[in-house]
């Protein structure tokens, strides 16, 4: 598969319709590329005329501006919202909440005004539109799954349905953990949190929210996030439930049925 | 006797405005100590959110049972205002009962409703000392709440008891003297009421004077109580019946993981990238001070935050950190910011103007592990009733440990770094970025 990148797409000519703004996680993390990787080829069968920044795209900012570090995100800030304005990008997807947050939410005041979707919205419309089908017998099919609501999609942006009604087409049996929606428990990595040991406590945050979802009896975690899914990941390990217990992004489950 | 009783009602409503009146007076004065934060936006959606959240309670409702019991107080502390503005009337006139006779009909009907909210109230104010106190709900047992807090808690709920057992035991003693035929009370037979009723059984062999007297103290009693009550609002977690009004009016708008944006930032960020577009002369003198230390450097709206807090800790409760046992609270957070802003507040009346005191809201209140241990999840501001958002101040102290004093955990300055020259937060060069579409 060939993932075509925006500065050659310029170069000849080429004007992708969607940006997939793939995030730091999304490009170097091993776990997370796979995800990128489920998604690209979504994205390909579809058919959808989309570009990646590759090595011109940079972290949007989001860790170090809500660990305090002001400065480090406006100068991150100032160099992605120059190259999506000198590439006249107008529509933007992206997988990761976090990057999605910031540049749905916090880029328009910067100057970057920009129609910004999460992946799972425009899985949504894809299924919605009859552009994915989904296998009839999936495998998937019958399946528990649980999904673990990512704060910076939910809380944070209200996007509570279009992750739910993407699992619902893959026939599976959806389970809720106790807290779900807008009373769901983070994972333990946003505000920075992925780049540091936790402070002091009687538990881990992941430890607790994989013990609810292994409540749930759910055969797979879904996951909507990077960092959620390292965490859940890690969270389902120290349970020692790694054998019974899945943890998958919303695209993967996809990408597998289609 | 008449009169003697009116000049006292007189000068008690006197004293007790005046005192509210200036302790509310220095409590604006402490709220906008805060950076001018201009919220003049949306109109119709912020009288909608007081609609909904203060007036409607639609948060409480997340525990329905607990909201109706709350609900009850609620309603009781709004609607048996109208009987206070009677009694207040009766006072100052020297009068009795005097809604009585313009509205015949209506009049026990209306007392018999105030009566059994006055009940509800007990009853349930009752059930909320034995769930503070006795009952295991684990956000009542929290280090922040020992000492005064919890103190102020259960002084809130047994003052609201007395004041309805006054309320209704007035009202018993006046039905059995208007059956006894005694002026003034039998001058708008309203016959026996809803609740008192009953209480009156416990008075019924009383003689005259010695009901006449009880019913003059109780009348006297509950009125005294009330104006105590309204002066002890703005020293008491209580004062949430009033500002959590004005709080839902200016409650952020914005989608809660968009974070307030620093111009001042943003502009030196421009002015590194394209010098041209800098001020010839630029005034060295000023330094800009980045983030918060110390309640002048918050928005007011967060101080207002922090007095319309009644440390119910719904948001302590939905925090990650705290869950885990970490040493993160936000109700922890806004209760001392409160007190911050309250010895600052002192300190002003004190010395005419701020003096200062070498202490501030960051390290004597607030320390760097409970800052450190914040995941931005919003769990907290999506738990809070009253449209409080403990996180926008966790944000601003973040800030000014990291830009002013630079201290922040090593893996945090190791993940700068790695942004700063590599565009990502981990070591990796910008041109592996791609490798992922190679394999």
């Amino acid at each position: 598969m060939k993932i075509p990148v925006m500065a050659d797409e310029k170069a000849q000519g080429r004007d992708p319709e969607l940006l997939f703004w793939v995030g730091c996680a999304g490009s170097f993390d091993q776990r997370a590329q796979k995800i990128t990787k489920a998604f690209a080829t979504i994205l390909d069968k579809v058919g959808i005329n989309y570009a990646i920044l590759g090595s011109e795209e940079m972290c949007t900012g989001d860790p170090v501006r809500r660990a305090g570090n002001e400065f480090m995100f406006q100068m991150m800030a100032y160099q992605n919202i120059n190259l999506l304005n000198q590439y006249q990008v107008k529509k933007i997807v992206t997988a990761c909440p976090h990057c999605f947050n910031t540049l749905k939410n916090e880029y328009p005041e910067l100057g970057g005004h920009y129609e910004v979707i999460h992946h799972t919205e425009l899985l949504q419309t894809l299924l919605d539109q009859g552009k994915i089908i989904i296998k009839d017998s999936g495998p998937f099919k019958g399946k528990k799954i649980t999904y673990h609501d990512s704060c910076y999609l939910g809380r944070s942006n209200n996007i509570y349905e279009a992750p739910r009604s993407v699992l619902e087409a893959l026939d599976a049996e959806l389970v809720e953990m106790k807290r779900c929606k807008k009373n769901g428990l983070c994972c333990g990595a946003g505000g920075a949190q992925m780049f540091k040991e936790e402070e002091k406590g009687n538990e881990r945050v992941n430890l607790e929210r994989s013990k609810e979802a292994i409540q749930t009896n759910a055969s797979i975690i879904a996951s909507a996030c990077p960092f959620c899914n390292t965490m859940m990941t890690d969270g389902i390990k120290l349970n020692e439930k790694e054998t019974d217990i899945e943890v998958m992004d919303i695209a993967e489950l996809i990408a597998k049925s289609i | 006797m008449e009169i003697l009783q009116q000049i006292l009602f007189l000068a008690s409503i006197a004293v007790s405005v005046a005192l509210f009146s200036k302790k509310i007076k220095q409590i604006r004065r402490n709220i906008f100590l805060g950076q001018p934060e201009v919220i003049n936006d949306h109109y119709a959606e912020r009288w909608k959110n007081v609609l909904l959240l203060a007036f409607g309670q639609k948060k409480m409702f997340k525990n329905p049972t607990v909201a109706f019991l709350h609900l009850f107080v609620y309603l009781g502390f709004i609607i048996i205002n109208i009987e206070i503005f009677e009694i207040i009337i009766d006072g100052i006139t020297g009068s009795h009962r005097i809604f009585a006779p313009y509205i015949p009909a209506l009049y026990p009907l209306l007392i018999n409703s105030f009566e059994f909210l006055a009940a509800s109230v007990i009853i349930v104010c009752l059930i909320f000392l034995i769930r503070r106190n006795i009952l295991p709900v684990l956000r009542f047992k929290s280090n922040e709440l020992k000492g005064w807090p919890s103190k102020d808690a259960n002084l809130i709920l047994l003052i609201e008891i007395i004041l309805m057992s006054l309320f209704l035991s007035m009202n018993a003693a006046d039905s059995i003297l208007q059956q006894a035929n005694q002026e003034p009370y039998s001058l708008h037979k309203t016959g026996p009421f809803l609740i008192s009723s009953y209480v009156s059984v416990i008075f019924s062999g009383w003689p005259i004077h010695a009901l006449i007297l009880l019913e003059r103290i109780c009348w006297w009693l509950h009125i005294l109580g009330i104006f105590i009550f309204l002066n002890y609002l703005p020293w008491s977690k209580h004062l949430h019946i009033l500002l959590a009004f004005p709080n839902a009016f200016y409650a952020r708008l914005t989608p809660q993981g968009k974070l307030h944006n620093m111009p001042s930032v943003q502009q030196e960020v421009l002015y590194s990238f394209q010098p041209e577009l800098a001020p010839a002369q630029t005034d060295s003198t000023s330094h800009l001070k980045f983030g918060a230390k110390d309640i002048q450097d918050l928005s007011w709206k967060n101080i207002l935050d922090a007095y319309t807090c009644t440390e119910c800790g719904r948001c302590s409760s939905a925090c990650p950190a705290n869950q885990t046992g970490k040493l993160l609270s936000p109700r922890k957070i806004m209760m001392n910011t409160r007190d911050r802003a309250e010895e600052i507040g002192n300190n002003i009346n004190k010395n005419g103007s701020f003096k200062d005191d070498s202490k501030s809201l960051l390290f004597d209140y607030i320390n760097e592990e409970e800052l450190r241990a914040c995941t931005t999840c919003n769990a907290c501001v999506e738990a809070c009733p009253v449209s409080i958002n403990p996180l926008d101040i966790i944000i601003q102290l973040r800030r000014y440990l990291v830009m002013e004093q630079s201290s922040a955990p090593s893996e945090w300055t190791a993940m700068f770094t790695n942004v700063e020259n590599n565009f990502a937060p981990w070591k990796f060069s910008p041109d592996d970025r791609i490798n992922w579409t190679k394999e």
